[in-house]
């Protein structure tokens, strides 16, 4: 088996401050098994006393291959790796798939398709938050509102359940529309979660948003401007937090989103509060879209019916030769888009999410490549943090809000 | 411990000591708090309100390995993050047991690849698989009351 | 072609012999690569493109004349449009100039295609493989790169495959 990766002082002289070398300051190694790293990420810390003078932020521990993999499997197959990336924002991670894969092959999902996917991935950005909600104030102390939130998040769940059978890794959005029609219950317990959540988030305010212990830790800690955001490609409640309100959903919008009513809540501090505000008051704006889209749910077919890259409907097998055989063709060799590449990108949780895929007419995807906000975000984790104490660093980790899979891929 | 050499193999009080003993350590076993990837989120959602662990005696997630003796391993092991594994086995005291969380950490799930190693039993001994990818936190609770009846009936000549 | 993008794409094709391609409404520039970071400081400083939305990189492998297009896709936050533009670049140990001096986000963009493709960036400030171990031999995400499978044990070649197969020291 291979070693731990360790570095020299040699090793990180570029970004180490001279100090370093005399042993003024103090070199310590942060993670990747840290309770407040969210997962597996290393950074390496120069400390003049309980002040960070240099940060040196070191990913990779959860690179999976899944672009490699995903370029080994048909389209359709590639689609079940997607998921697993962002996990904390699955259905998100499908969607920009698929909408690059409609785009590459010419696909236009039919409107109840595009309404129930803008529902389930607004849902899903509801649940990232909360769960962000829980950890976040959990790292600077504050464990309480873990216990609240989760009690919600498991709600939103139970529908990603519902429609799909799976908790978390749903893959319920195909190429094309949808993998089946919602339930009938569906309805129900959306507005049910409509009905409790504001209720719940005044409790989470009243935890929180003037919580002078909270206020401390929070204010005037790991600002950031705007112009750097940019530089940096920082994107998300993070650069909503700086005061720029830029937001894929609004300036380049998909899935029809642009036929709902909603605000880009933003805040002119950049710290660690401001964040949090944005992602509050973003959690209110899903709710009005879901509600908006629940309201006028069109009814009709959740598929294109283009059945050369769409499979037809299992109702059709039995009595068609013609779906049989498209069926067939389908699942044994896939279908092949026309040779070309292209760019497709909605807003995650956490900032825009792209994804590159080119393809060479065969079967599978020639080059896929997933532009994910966690990793500017990791990026520019050492402008936020220098001058702070190592306490801050954890909230400013924690308010950035990133997903290492997400970043590793 | 200490106790188990001084009362020696006589019977009657060995069993109930026996027994004693191992019913303890499995009302506090003390999981070691490292989350990889999805599954870990899932492990969250067991520690929560939801599902509450504590009802089985495991309150405590502990950050330090040094004050741990089960390991969830949840979610995919890397090439890179392998060896840091090993390390906090290793760091572990015993009594310790390993919990394979999920499909990747079992098997390699999905990822049948260059990056990822395929089940974490290549690098530490697992004692209870878990299927799913993720599993259900009932799944988890499910495999965490399975460990407890392994740790049951464990004899004290294998006593670490 | 999106009437924001038209004069970016006139100026920028003129002036380095571009070739401009449409597909599905996106407009690509295949640039000579020795002037992607030229072309990238008139794109920000002149037509408000400011951000660098993402970095990567095709392996055209077994084709060596080019063997890699690095891609570079700029976003405009005023005017709210995409454009890809894309450098060749020839042989199998190619290096193509930083984009870190005109947009900073490129560092680890380019460390990654770095590590996974082996392409090499001059005077970047930093050059380490970011998502593999320091150690690793070869590039991943390279065509001629095996995906790394693992074999499937079947009743007639268990014990064949079992002693291949990696134990640990347990």
């Amino acid at each position: 088996m291979r070693e731990i990766q360790e570095f020299t002082l040699e090793d990180l002289r570029t970004h180490l401050s001279p100090r370093a070398f005399t042993g003024e300051t103090v070199v310590l190694n942060m993670g990747p098994q840290h309770p407040s790293t969210h997962g597996v990420l290393r950074v390496i810390l120069e400390l003049d006393g309980e002040v960070i003078v240099n940060c040196i932020p070191d990913v990779g521990f959860l690179h999976t291959g899944i672009e490699k993999n995903m370029e080994a499997k048909t389209y359709q197959k590639a689609e079940v790796l997607t998921d697993r990336m962002d996990y904390m924002y699955a259905m998100g991670n499908i969607l920009v798939y698929c909408l690059a894969v409609e785009k590459l092959t010419g696909l236009k999902p039919p409107p109840r398709a595009d309404a129930i996917r803008v529902i389930l991935t607004e849902l899903s950005r509801i649940q990232s938050h909360l769960l962000w909600l829980g950890t976040s104030p959990m790292d600077l102390g504050a464990v309480s509102t873990f216990l609240y939130t989760m009690r919600e998040r498991e709600m939103i769940l139970d529908v990603f359940e519902l429609v799909s059978g799976a908790r978390m890794m749903t893959t319920y959005i195909r190429p094309g529309g949808l993998w089946r029609d919602v339930p009938a219950e569906f309805e129900g317990l959306v507005r049910e979660i409509l009905k409790v959540l504001p209720r719940r988030m005044l409790e989470y305010e009243a935890l929180l948003t003037k919580n002078p212990l909270y206020l401390d830790r929070t204010k005037g800690i790991g600002k950031i401007d705007t112009k750097t955001c940019l530089a940096w490609n920082v994107t998300g409640p993070t650069l909503r937090a700086t005061g720029m309100a830029h937001d894929v959903r609004k300036a380049n919008p998909y899935c029809g989103i642009e036929q709902y009513d909603f605000d880009i809540p933003t805040h002119t501090d950049g710290d660690i509060y401001a964040r949090y505000l944005v992602r509050l008051e973003e959690m209110r704006q899903s709710m009005r879209i879901i509600e908006q889209a629940l309201n006028k749910l069109p009814y009709g077919p959740i598929r294109d019916n283009n059945y050369k890259i769409v499979p037809p409907p299992r109702s059709e097998i039995g009595v068609s030769m013609e779906a049989l055989i498209h069926h067939f063709k389908l699942w044994t060799e896939g279908f092949t888009p026309p040779v070309g590449s292209v760019y497709a990108t909605i807003e995650s949780p956490r900032g825009e999410m792209g994804v590159f895929l080119e393809s060479n007419g065969t079967p599978k995807p020639y080059r896929i490549h997933y532009r994910t906000p966690s990793l500017p975000l990791l990026q520019a984790l050492p402008l936020m943090a220098k001058g702070h104490l190592v306490a801050d660093l954890i909230g400013i980790i924690g308010s950035i809000d990133i997903v290492l899979g997400d970043c590793d891929r | 411990m200490g106790i188990e050499q001084k009362a020696g193999n006589s019977g009657f009080i060995t069993t109930s000591l026996e027994s004693a003993i191992n019913w303890s350590r499995t009302k506090s076993m003390w999981p070691l708090l490292f989350g990889l990837s999805c599954c870990a989120i899932e492990m969250m959602a067991m520690q929560a309100s939801s599902y509450d662990m504590s009802r089985f005696g495991m309150e405590l997630m502990r950050a330090s390995p040094r004050q741990s003796d089960l390991m969830i391993v949840a979610g995919r092991v890397s090439q890179k993050m392998g060896p840091v594994l090993r390390n906090l086995y290793d760091q572990m005291p015993d009594p310790k047991w390993v919990i394979a969380l999920g499909d990747c950490a079992s098997c390699g799930g999905i990822y049948n690849n260059y990056a990822v190693y395929q089940g974490v039993d290549e690098i530490v001994p697992v004692d209870v698989y878990i299927s799913g990818c993720p599993p259900r936190p009932e799944g988890l609770i499910h495999g965490i009351l399975t460990l407890y009846e392994k740790v049951r009936g464990e004899k004290l000549a294998h006593w670490k | 072609m999106n009437e924001l993008l038209k004069p970016a794409v006139e100026k920028i094709s003129k002036k380095f012999n571009a070739k401009v391609s449409e597909f599905r409404d996106e407009v690509t520039l295949l640039i000579p690569p020795e002037e992607n970071t030229a072309v990238a400081a008139i794109l920000r400083d002149e037509f408000d493109f400011d951000m660098l939305s993402a970095l990567t990189a095709v392996d055209y492998y077994p084709q060596t004349t080019p063997r890699f297009h690095m891609v570079y896709i700029f976003y405009s936050t005023k005017n709210k449009v995409y454009l890809n533009v894309r450098a060749p670049l020839n042989g199998n140990e190619p290096s193509i100039k930083t984009m870190e001096t005109v947009y900073p986000s490129a560092n680890w963009r380019e460390r990654e295609v770095w590590d996974l493709f082996g392409i090499k960036f001059e005077s970047h400030s930093d050059l380490r493989r970011i998502m593999m171990p320091p150690d690793w031999v070869g590039h991943p995400l390279r065509k001629d790169y095996p995906l790394g499978w693992e074999e499937v044990q079947f009743t007639f070649n268990f014990d064949e495959i079992d002693a291949r197969k990696p134990k640990g020291e347990i």
